[in-house]
């Protein structure tokens, strides 16, 4: 079972780090997003609801900075895409957390691999891209 | 249809389709997306945004199960997020581009080749012979704790895989889903890694592929509160206790009944697609 050797060792800590890390953030954003559900509810529950055509202008809360605007007025679909929000970046925290992994065991090929994953998702941010 | 029962229905839908998609390996979003655009009359562009945050929600849930026990390869699943982030991006920004009848048959033909991989029989093409120079100098090359001992395994054909992957993260941006049929061929098959690799594996790179598209979605308004809040909550309560469930169930039969659903669900999105309903 054991396997001596450092890189396995310190991979492995970083790993239960991650997984800690990986609960603790899907548990948190989903609790915000049952809150945002419960106070949507509580708000627009008789209002009538038609998704049958896709519009864009439609979702208020499509940038960052907006949903941080709503946030502060407590609107329940702001916070439910806070919560939404904090979920997407799970993952992007784990990228981070593995390049400090590379770094510590001196791996700087995948530092730069790492780094370019996330440079990918930080451009995916740009509102540009989309149409 | 009221917000009330509009968020009842796809509530119990979704903690079917994350049920079911733990049991059968299948995935959440391919049954949810089905559900919302063929039962529901959802827009199939909300219906993609939806999945993509239950896709994110479900890979982090059970991925810190995972890395616990020590097999997911992280330098394999970095060096192929290069493929799969970059290509989810150009699929997350295309998607809007293309007919949503396309999107549907597409999306139809995805779910029968996913249908046929949860019932073949999987075999295991691991060794640990010589490996190429990508695989070398890429360090891919590793180990995984069994009951006997430490089990070596070499990784081949890279630039196959990798290929393969940048398919999987086209669909999957294109689509909201994790594409992990697709992601299985290019692990087990052509990069030939022991099973309990490439499943922890695909899992640790499909929340980061996720990501990269969703961000795209949200930016274009694809993600609706009103949708993404019982599709996520949906999908992940149903995901876990499948999870704790399919400790001691046999699924072999469940697999196959299953298949039949999603053949039909397929037929259906296609023939939908084709006739321009969607």
């Amino acid at each position: 079972m054991k396997q001596t050797g450092k890189h396995y060792f310190a991979d492995k800590d970083i790993q239960v780090i991650l997984g800690t890390l990986l609960r603790v953030g899907v548990i948190a954003s989903m609790l915000v997003v049952f809150i945002g559900g419960l106070i949507y509810l509580s708000g627009y529950s008789h209002e009538i609801i038609d998704y049958s055509v896709f519009n864009p202008s439609k979702t208020k809360y499509s940038s960052i900075l907006a949903i941080f605007q709503g946030l502060s007025t407590l609107d329940g679909k702001a916070i439910i895409q806070f919560g939404t929000l904090l979920l997407i970046f799970t993952p992007v925290t784990r990228v981070v957390f593995s390049i400090f992994g590379f770094l510590i065991e001196r791996d700087y090929l995948y530092v730069l691999i790492g780094l370019f994953v996330l440079c990918v998702i930080l451009i995916s941010l740009s509102n540009k891209l989309v149409g | 249809m009221s917000v009330l029962l509009f968020t009842i229905i796809v509530l119990a839908g979704a903690f079917l389709a994350g049920l079911v998609g733990s049991l059968t390996g299948l995935g959440g979003g391919v049954i949810i997306i089905p559900l919302l655009t063929l039962v529901l009359g959802v827009d199939i562009h909300y219906a993609i945004g939806a999945s993509i945050v239950s896709v994110i929600a479900t890979s982090s849930g059970s991925a810190a199960a995972y890395v616990k026990e020590g097999i997911t390869n992280i330098r394999i699943g970095m060096f192929l997020e290069i493929a799969t982030t970059i290509s989810a991006v150009i699929g997350a920004v295309i998607t809007v581009y293309i007919n949503p009848g396309y999107i549907a048959v597409i999306f139809g033909c995805i779910l029968l080749f996913s249908a046929a991989m949860m019932v073949r029989k999987k075999v295991d093409h691991s060794d640990n012979k010589a490996t190429g120079v990508l695989a070398n100098f890429f360090k891919l090359n590793g180990s995984y704790p069994t009951a006997d001992g430490t089990v070596k395994y070499g990784v081949h054909n890279v630039a196959g895989g990798f290929i393969m992957m940048f398919v999987a993260g086209i669909i999957s941006g294109l689509l909201g889903i994790g594409s992990g049929a697709l992601k299985v061929v290019a692990m087990d098959n052509i990069m030939r890694l022991p099973f309990k690799v490439s499943t922890t594996t695909s899992n640790f790179m499909m929340g980061v592929t996720a990501a990269a598209s969703a961000i795209v979605y949200l930016h274009r308004g694809q993600i609706d509160p009103g949708i993404a809040m019982p599709v996520t909550l949906g999908v992940l309560t149903g995901a876990t206790v499948g999870s704790k469930l399919l400790v001691k169930t046999n699924t072999d039969k469940l697999k196959i009944i299953f298949a039949v659903v999603v053949t039909f669900l397929a037929l259906q999105m296609i023939y939908n697609g084709l006739s321009g309903k969607l």
